[in-house]
């Protein structure tokens, strides 16, 4: 594993990917090292719209320059990174979690369970993603926890696929069938002997899942059906700079930058991974 | 054409189900619009009979199979927000999505296929250069480019409106000055769904071309002496365009739902704006009834991909 590792770094793709997104997390991490309050606001008359590196009659620096209400935007995005962040993160991982569990027992099982679990998984497939999102993001009271629910439920089904044609492709290998003859237990078959096995387009999906999921929560948050203010979220920085852009085009455009740069990144990453192990390709259809 | 029908069936088996699934998720949800539109002074009097009129009232399979075959009939009913018939929204609203979504579709997949293509029959340099072009297109939030191109456009450049399909000055113009005027509200929506479409159009091609240009009919090809123009067109891009024609019936749903975006940003009067401001509202009728719409688009995209595909791989007919 570990010259496997090594092998994937000599991909520039993979370093470029990985650097981006370890800083990213680390910035989110060390925020409040990193940066004053997001939500503090001093004297707005005095301190609002400074453009970038601009130093505030107060005395304080503003690496970004500040919002219409004299609050820091390098605070906000990196306060910000931490909702957008995590937000897709917890997403990605319960969309693997699902998308795993539906793909793995379809493969397994394939009479009416894989069936029915196929036909659920091209039925949610079928559906305008956002058309959802929205649906339910406004129906219920916005919250973090819940676009991660959302954004979690809506995005398995790419990686319920693959791990469905994974398991079925292995499920006939020599060495599960030697299992089902020394009498393992089916579900311990499974789970012991044909996932570990399944992972890697698992990996991939996720990669790139983990870069839709930032954007999707994004657009709820900028739609206003995300993250609240005044809770910095990438979204709703870029929402809130949509009205200033004549006089502080810094506003929006700072988190966007931001957004595009991580999405970037794991997509990059995404990518070199899937080379590495699967050189045959397979690319992703569709997004968001 | 079996095949065909039963994908239409399953199609129209799909429209249902995304309906069936609103109505349930709509009815579970809290929020009651009958509270919403009599305001929050009303007396329990006022509530109950304001529930009364809407049907809500009535038990949930009965509003179910009621709502349903009125719904079949073409009867949408009226939107609680605006009082407004609801077919009457739409009506005026699907053509407007149709267009932007259609035209960016085209767009994104002609431009997509030339960049692809280009990137595949040219390693080195260019290709690298064009990798970090659609990656970054293809990372790009809508909304935000959307956002970026109306600073530059129309706040510095002043050259292209934001807003809206046509000007208010529209009835005034004449039929070439009419003509103008939708273009110039056309463009930066159209530009923005385009350019976030290109990059993952390009980047699938460019894999779709790769895989298939190592395949033993190219080496023939090639031993046959044919240009490497020809080798490229005629047999590595026509074999390639086969996932990438089913991929266009897989991004149809993607796309809507960049739409949906991108019509809020540009107040664009099609089914995403109309869907954006019910949801807000809690407009049920609107809601189930535009979602309905957008499925159905949806379902049609996925069908005329595959009708497209069996054009191009004979083998699939």
């Amino acid at each position: 594993m570990r010259g496997e590792t090594r092998r994937l770094f000599a991909d520039g793709r993979a370093v470029a990917g990985a650097v981006l997104l370890c800083g990213a997390v680390i910035a989110a991490a060390l925020a409040p090292l990193l940066a004053g309050d997001p939500i503090a606001q001093h004297d707005i008359v005095l301190t609002r719209f400074l453009p970038p590196l601009a130093t505030d009659p107060l005395g304080a620096f503003h690496l970004l320059g500040t919002d219409r209400f004299g609050r820091d935007v390098w605070a906000r995005l990196v306060y910000g990174a931490r909702i957008s962040l995590g937000v897709g993160v917890l997403a990605v991982l319960l969309s693997v979690l699902v998308g795993v569990a539906v793909g793995a027992a379809a493969g397994f099982w394939r009479g009416w369970i894989g069936t029915v679990l196929l036909g659920l998984t091209d039925f949610t497939l079928a559906l305008p993603r956002v058309v959802l999102l929205l649906l339910l993001a406004s129906l219920w009271r916005p919250s973090a926890g819940l676009v991660i629910v959302v954004l979690g439920l809506t995005g398995w089904m790419t990686i319920a696929r693959l791990v469905h044609a994974e398991v079925r492709a292995l499920a006939i290998r020599p060495f599960v069938e030697s299992a089902v003859g020394l009498g393992v237990p089916g579900p311990r078959i499974l789970v012991r002997h044909i996932l570990p096995n399944a992972m890697t387009p698992v990996i991939v999906a996720a990669a790139l899942g983990l870069g839709n999921a930032i954007l999707l929560e994004a657009g709820l948050s900028f739609l206003g059906l995300g993250v609240q203010p005044p809770t910095p979220s990438w979204g709703n920085l870029i929402a809130s700079g949509r009205d200033t852009l004549v006089n502080a085009p810094w506003v929006a455009t700072a988190p966007g930058v931001a957004l595009v740069a991580v999405v970037v990144a794991a997509t990059l990453l995404g990518d070199a991974v899937r080379d590495r192990y699967d050189p045959a390709g397979g690319g992703q259809p569709g997004r968001r | 054409m079996h095949a065909f029908a039963r994908r239409a069936v399953s199609g129209f088996g799909v429209v249902v189900g995304v309906v069936t699934l609103m109505f349930a998720l709509l009815r579970l949800a809290p929020g009651d619009p009958a509270l919403l539109l009599v305001g929050p002074t009303a007396t329990a009097e006022q509530v109950a009979a304001q529930r009364h009129a809407l049907g809500l009232d009535r038990p949930l399979p009965a509003q179910y199979a009621a709502w349903l075959s009125r719904f079949a009939r073409g009867d949408w009913g009226t939107s609680i927000a605006t009082g407004r018939p609801v077919r009457t929204m739409l009506a005026q609203a699907w053509p407007a999505t149709v267009r932007l979504v259609g035209l960016s579709l085209v767009l994104s997949y002609l431009l997509g296929i030339a960049v692809g293509v280009v990137q595949a029959a040219r390693n080195g340099r260019l290709d690298t250069a064009l990798s970090i072009a659609t990656v970054t297109l293809f990372a790009l939030p809508g909304y935000w480019l959307g956002l970026m191109l109306v600073m530059v456009f129309t706040y510095r450049l002043r050259w292209l409106p934001a807003f809206g399909a046509a000007g208010f000055d529209a009835d005034f113009l004449g039929p070439a000055g009419r003509v103008a005027d939708r273009l110039r509200h056309l463009t930066l929506p159209l530009a923005t769904l385009t350019l976030v479409g290109v990059g993952g159009t390009a980047r699938f091609v460019r894999g779709a071309m790769l895989d298939v240009a190592g395949a033993p009919f190219v080496t023939v090809a090639r031993a046959k002496g044919l240009s490497e123009r020809s080798v490229t067109l005629r047999h590595v891009l026509r074999n390639a365009l086969i996932p990438v024609l089913t991929l266009l019936g897989l991004s149809l749903p993607a796309l809507f739902s960049g739409a949906v975006f991108i019509e809020a940003i540009f107040a664009w009067p099609g089914v995403g704006r109309v869907l954006v401001e019910a949801v807000q509202a809690r407009d049920y009728p609107v809601v189930m009834a535009a979602t309905a719409v957008s499925a159905t688009l949806v379902v049609l995209g996925n069908l005329l991909a595959e009708v497209l595909v069996s054009l191009a791989d004979p083998r699939v007919r």
